[in-house]
């Protein structure tokens, strides 16, 4: 188990002074001068060091995204834009940086912004997270105040301006082009790529776009070095990690735990187990609704991070762990997040505005049992065609639950189409 | 819908004027759209939703076509086109509630209001919808009314927040079971090993 | 340049084309329903996915970039099957009325279902139904059938720039619709319905009384305004159903106005299908020989001065030819193709054309408008404009009416004052066009009509010989004129002859019995009470002002019905093409004139249309060489003279109705009606493009 003096969360459950005094007594701005003084480049190198990846679900190295953006700034402004739009179901850490820690997310947003020659960002946050931004305000007021941020950011010569963006009920903001589109006053239509946000972005100008939890670990890296945060979790998988558990496990909780750890481990540690025990385990969406459901057999040793989930055929995503046990009517389940794609759809492209309705219709008889075993195939065949056809994710985001819940329990669904129909005859 | 009648004009108070000039400001000179959505939650904060003139009016002074400000505004979920009660209430269905027995939670709010999904009470008090994910899953299940996140419902719990503001209360958010916010129930199974400078000491 | 191969040919192409171009360029058509090469991209539809080897998933080929080493596979076995995917979506919503439906046989989706779509559905949900729109009396919509693809939303926005139209809601949900304040009055909303590559917006007027397959297309040029927009009739038995644009990125791309589109429903009505002779006060049908007898005893032993004729705004050039050969014949010099007085000189070409082409203005960085609203006088020309504007770099300033030109630009008062200030250097814009590499000028008709016409043309033609309007290898001084007759009239010299009288001379005359036979080919737009006891004679398409006021009514053939020339605003020589016949007993305008010259005993020298435009080309050898324009020489322009304190307006007050055909439209009634006749220029509502 991580040791607490590795975990970089130290006020995940709100039990300290979130506001700035209690930050500094927990280690944040301490020196943030000298962070920025080792320079740009040697800012985005100790981030490549330490082999964080993105924490937003993608997994994208983080310092290699850094290195897109352009070395030297032009006529173009740069823009860090950081993604607070958490709303990923399953998902609610981003939540208790914001409200708890907010100075780590700030101080990772100075520090970010100066490594990609930015002056100017915007945390883009859930509408519905109204006491998350305030908390957020509140912070970011007293930076300013601070010095800390603004005209000659900790007195390291760097100008730096923070804004809280909040929007306003769109899941698919959370996908970075989207985002941008809607933080420029638009509806939330992912664009086409190319270009990338890199070379086009906020306002035509080259922007990045970075998770909340991405940045808020950068200040721990900074001080502790990325061999430090290397040094936990597996290769290529390293670092600390909030992970989300909910559902059916006896205690539900965000905890901060290492990459790797196995999800027998993690539940057991912090969650006081399954409810009604190990057999009693059904399956387990590893990653924020998008992942594919995975049995027990697959995901009870599995390790927790990028490559454990992808090598048992499904993700980390945002960590955010939904647990069910066998009392889980499991096709409403899938169906239930068959309703929130559709509803989610921006509607834009054709596979995802046509299919994600049509997948849910299906979805909705077969939870009824109102369907033939043969239309099993037939939404399988759906799914198939919405995938890597869209302009971004969410179609893929769509269909992978519901062939999860295929490829693993379809002797779920085949048991209530039978039932319905020997009731019906 | 009913977007055309109640609302007959609309314009800031001198108050939210001030608020709203601050806001444009966040953003470069010309790129005075992006205030578009802050601009409409303001003003919904003002009136309660967001009718034709509000968008009108907002498409002026960021010198937008309407057209565009109507499709924020029909895009986004947090805009109500039409007036909705004292209490917005909105319970959260997605799979970590349901899993946790929002289905209870549903129940109970509909049979303590007396209202469908979707529906306002007759003394215009409380408005109920079902919503997608809130972010609060360690919490489930939940529900956020106006400002604030109500979590860990049970149905009792739920009546009780409920009951307490039609008694014009102030029922405290937060996890109704009394944890700690996000940890487990019990307490926190990390972080014990620290302290904190002058906190704790 | 980087080099591809597609489906197995190795191509070079330029940098930044997409691989949908790439591959049109070795006539590989890749089915595409939201992608339009003059919209912007949306990426929306995926029909277009192409397979690009090392890529995850199969790309929109109408927004990827071309990458040098690409490998495309455009028609393998995966992107087959991702097109029938998307086409299964498509129509698992789309409702299956294609027999009822008006795009039928017409219509992209069927046409791409033939190739993509399933033999049956497998889509067994209820169906989405979609509340149908009001957009006014020109489009139909019928949402149901909308694809989503947006072309609409982006056609108003981007070309017309009167951004109405909008994608509402989202997911399933999507609805394109209009902003719930605002009226479809954009004078190029006919476009919309082109653009739609399903049913979803079809032509109202027209609704329900064709099917694709049966109409006769006749490629032809359109009479409507100056600019000659290419267009395609589209005919059955008799009757124009519908007109449509072709392409001619010269001109109007594949745009077309509203009221050259849908103004056809007047070439039905109010026409003149026989003679008349006006008999005790009123007009009595007749023969043709009764008619010439009628004319032939007014004119005959006439002296020529006593005789005059004034041509109309869709005369065309045969015909004036015609009708000048026969007043020469006749003794008179006293005729005038300006019916509104334009101070505009015959002979001078490079004074009265728009010389920088329609094309060109897109190469202007500068221009001051004067007089004149394109955006209702001319807008396919105004669409340019804005195209020219959106592209950055761009200052323009219009010295007129206060409108909304779809464009930015400085509205510098309505004073002719201001021009004087302007080309005296005393004024911020001079540096402007000063300033500019291809300064442009448009003046308008509303310019020039007035007394004070020749003097502000003057103070036109001096401020661009002053700024670099006119410089070598560039002339942005533009004449842009509203009839389709007008520069065809200037070019064969259809205004008085030596001691012969203008139009306003005719009129004076006319009234003070100086003149006593007027013949108006055409001509309706003049004070017909003006014209005192004149015996009239009206040749003409229409029952409008002219014929009711005529002694002798000769019916002739609107320009559906006849190979005629005319020659646009920019100097540009086109022929109507015969789409239909005359009705009744209407001839072709210069048979008619030549069947009179016989009457009075003056027989014109050419018996057929071949020969007549021999006679055209020995006027002006511009005549000789259609569909080109070749640059005119410049030797100045106007005359300096006072000016008058009347404001510069537009020539034209009501889009919809301009002339005798628009003026018998049902339809351009119906938009006078709804949209006013300022055609959303006079609308409360902002579009977000106020200069």
């Amino acid at each position: 188990m991580l040791r607490d003096q590795d975990r970089i969360f130290t006020n995940l459950y709100g039990i300290h002074d979130w506001r700035l005094k209690g930050a500094q007594s927990r280690g944040d701005w301490d020196n943030t001068k000298a962070l920025l003084a080792k320079g740009r480049d040697a800012i985005i190198e100790e981030v490549k060091t330490s082999g964080l990846r993105g924490r937003g679900g993608a997994g994208f190295g983080t310092g290699m995204k850094w290195s897109f953006m352009p070395k030297t700034e032009g006529a173009r402004p740069h823009y860090l834009v950081i993604n607070a739009d958490e709303g990923e179901p399953g998902t609610c850490k981003d939540r208790e940086i914001m409200r708890f820690d907010p100075h780590k997310l700030v101080e990772g947003a100075l520090l970010a912004a100066f490594a990609i020659g930015a002056h100017a960002s915007y945390i883009y946050i859930r509408g519905e997270f109204i006491r998350e931004a305030e908390h957020l305000q509140v912070a970011i007021d007293e930076a300013y105040a601070a010095g800390l941020i603004g005209k000659n950011a900790c007195g390291s010569g760097w100008d730096f301006d923070l804004y809280v963006h909040r929007g306003a009920g769109a899941y698919i903001c959370g996908e970075e082009s989207a985002l941008i589109e809607s933080l420029e006053g638009k509806k939330g239509q992912p664009r086409l790529k190319p270009p990338f946000p890199a070379g086009v972005g906020l306002y035509g100008c080259p922007t990045t776009v970075n998770n909340v939890e991405s940045i808020a670990v950068v200040p721990a890296i900074l001080r502790r070095s990325g061999a430090w945060f290397a040094g936990l979790g597996r290769a290529k998988n390293s670092g600390t990690k909030l992970f989300c558990i909910s559902g059916h496990v006896n205690k539900p909780c965000n905890v901060e735990e290492e990459m790797g750890i196995s999800f027998r481990e993690l539940i057991d540690k912090h969650c006081g187990g399954i409810r009604g025990g190990w057999d009693n385990l059904m399956g387990v969406i590893p990653g924020g609704s998008s992942t594919p459901v995975l049995t027990r057999e697959v995901i009870e040793n599995c390790p927790m991070d990028f490559d454990g989930l992808r090598e048992a055929g499904s993700g980390l995503g945002t960590a955010a762990v939904i647990v069910m046990d066998k009392s889980t009517d499991i096709v409403r389940a899938i169906t239930r997040l068959s309703r929130f794609y559709k509803h989610e759809s921006c509607g834009q492209c054709t596979p995802c505005r046509e299919g994600t309705g049509w997948m849910w219709r299906m979805m909705e008889r077969m939870d009824k049992g109102d369907a033939t075993i043969e239309e099993i195939d037939l939404l399988q065949q759906v799914t198939k065609q919405v995938e890597g056809h869209t302009i971004c994710a969410l179609g893929d985001a769509a269909a992978w639950p519901i062939q999860g819940l295929i490829r693993n329990f379809r002797p779920e669904i085949e048991k209530k189409i039978r039932a319905r129909n020997s009731s019906a005859a | 819908m009913s977007t055309e009648q109640d609302m007959t004009s609309f314009a800031f108070t001198a108050e939210n004027l001030e608020q709203a000039k601050k806001i444009i400001a966040k953003y470069p000179a010309g790129r005075q759209q992006s205030a578009v959505m802050p601009l409409l939650d303001l003003a919904q904060r003002q009136v309660g939703w967001t009718g034709i003139p509000v968008i009108e009016y907002i498409a002026e002074m960021l010198e937008m076509a309407p057209i565009r400000v109507q499709e924020v505004v029909t895009f986004y979920t947090m805009y109500n086109q039409k007036p909705v009660g004292q209490f917005h209430v909105q319970v959260c269905t997605n799979i970590c509630c349901l899993l946790r027995g929002s289905d209870g939670v549903g129940e109970t709010a509909r049979e303590v209001l007396g209202v469908n999904w979707g529906d306002t009470t007759e003394d215009g008090k409380f408005t109920l919808v079902e919503v997608e994910c809130l972010g609060a899953c360690v919490n489930a299940p939940m529900m956020q009314i106006n400002d604030d996140y109500y979590e860990d419902l049970t149905p009792e719990s739920t009546k009780a927040v409920l009951e307490a503001l039609k008694r014009g209360e102030t029922p405290n958010p937060g996890p109704q079971g009394g944890r700690q916010f996000s940890a487990p129930e019990g307490g926190p199974t990390t972080l014990g090993d620290l302290t904190f400078g002058s906190e704790k000491a | 340049m980087p080099k591809l191969t597609i489906d197995g040919t190795e191509i070079e192409v330029e940098a930044g084309v997409t691989i949908l171009q790439a591959a049109e360029t070795i006539g590989i058509e890749i089915p595409r329903f939201c992608y339009h090469e003059r919209l912007a991209v949306a990426g929306n539809c995926r029909m277009c996915l192409v397979e690009v080897e090392k890529m995850p998933k199969p790309v929109a080929s109408c927004a990827m970039p071309v990458g040098e080493g690409m490998v495309v596979h455009t028609n393998n076995a995966n992107v087959r099957k991702a097109r029938q995917g998307v086409m299964e979506f498509l129509l698992i919503n789309h409702p299956l009325d294609c027999p009822i439906c008006d795009q039928g046989g017409e219509c992209d989706l069927q046409d791409q279902a033939v190739a993509y779509g399933g033999d049956r559905s497998r889509y067994q949900e209820e169906k989405r139904a979609v509340e149908d729109k009001s957009y006014g009396p020109l489009i139909q919509t019928w949402m149901t059938r909308c694809i989503q693809c947006t072309r609409c939303i982006r056609f108003i926005s981007e070309i017309a720039g009167t951004p109405v139209l909008g994608g509402l809601g989202r997911s399933e949900h999507l609805e394109v619709g209009r902003y719930v304040g605002a009226a479809v009055s954009s004078e190029l909303s006919g476009n919309l319905i082109d653009l739609c590559p399903v049913g979803a917006l079809t032509n109202k007027p027209a609704s329900y009384t064709y099917r694709a397959w049966e109409l006769k297309k006749t490629e032809s040029v359109d009479a409507m305004d100056a600019l000659g927009s290419a267009i395609r009739l589209d005919t059955r038995g008799n009757e124009v159903i519908r007109i449509l644009p072709r392409v001619n990125d010269d001109i109007n791309e594949e745009w077309l106005s509203d009221r050259s589109r849908f103004a056809c429903d007047g070439l039905k009505r109010q026409r003149l299908d026989r003679c008349y002779v006006r008999k005790d006060g009123t007009l009595a049908a007749t023969s043709w020989s009764d008619a010439f007898a009628a004319i032939t005893a007014k004119v005959n032993g006439l002296a020529g001065s006593k005789i005059a004729a004034i041509a109309g705004d869709q005369t065309d050039v045969e015909t004036m030819q015609a009708f000048k050969d026969l007043l020469a014949a006749l003794g008179s010099g006293n005729m005038d193709c300006r019916q509104d007085g334009a101070k505009l000189a015959a002979g001078n070409r490079a004074a009265y054309l728009f010389n920088s082409t329609i094309a060109g203005i897109e190469q202007a960085d500068a221009l001051l408008i004067i007089g004149s609203n394109p955006r209702i006088e001319a807008p396919v020309l105004n669409a340019r404009i804005r195209k020219r504007w959106l592209k950055g770099g761009f200052k323009a300033a219009i010295i007129g009416p206060k409108t909304d030109l779809t464009f930015q630009h400085d509205w510098l008062g309505d004073s002719a004052q201001v021009l004087a200030a302007i080309a005296a250097g005393n004024h911020p814009f001079a540096d402007v066009l000063k300033n500019a590499a291809k300064p442009a000028i448009i003046i308008g008709q509303g310019a020039l009509t007035g007394e004070d016409g020749a003097a502000i043309l003057a103070l036109a033609a001096k401020l661009a010989q002053d700024t670099g309007v006119i410089a070598d290898g560039w002339n942005g001084f533009n004449v842009l004129h509203t009839a389709a007759a007008r520069v065809g009239g200037l070019d064969v010299g259809f205004v008085p002859q030596a001691g012969g009288k203008d139009t306003a001379g005719i009129i004076a005359g006319a009234q003070s019995g100086e003149i006593s036979v007027v013949f108006l080919a055409g001509a309706d737009e003049i004070d017909m009470k003006s014209l005192g006891n004149a015996f009239v004679v009206y040749l003409g398409s229409h029952g409008d002002a002219g014929a009711h006021r005529a002694d002798v009514v000769l019916p002739t053939a609107a320009y559906t019905e006849k190979s005629a020339t005319f020659v646009n605003t920019e100097g540009r020589v086109q022929r109507t093409r015969l789409a239909i016949f005359p009705p009744g007993e209407a001839k072709e305008d210069w048979k008619v004139v030549r069947a009179l010259s016989d009457a009075l005993g003056k027989p014109l020298a050419f018996d057929t249309v071949k020969q007549l435009r021999q006679r055209m080309v020995a006027s002006n050898a511009v005549f000789a060489t259609e569909g080109v324009v070749a640059a005119a020489t410049w030797a100045g322009a106007g005359a300096e003279g006072a000016l008058s304190d009347k404001p510069l307006a537009s020539a034209i007050d009501n889009f919809y109705m301009v002339d005798p055909i628009s003026r018998a439209s049902k339809t351009m009634a119906e938009c006078t009606a709804e949209f006013g006749g300022g055609c959303g220029c006079n609308s409360k509502k902002k579009t977000g493009t106020h200069g």
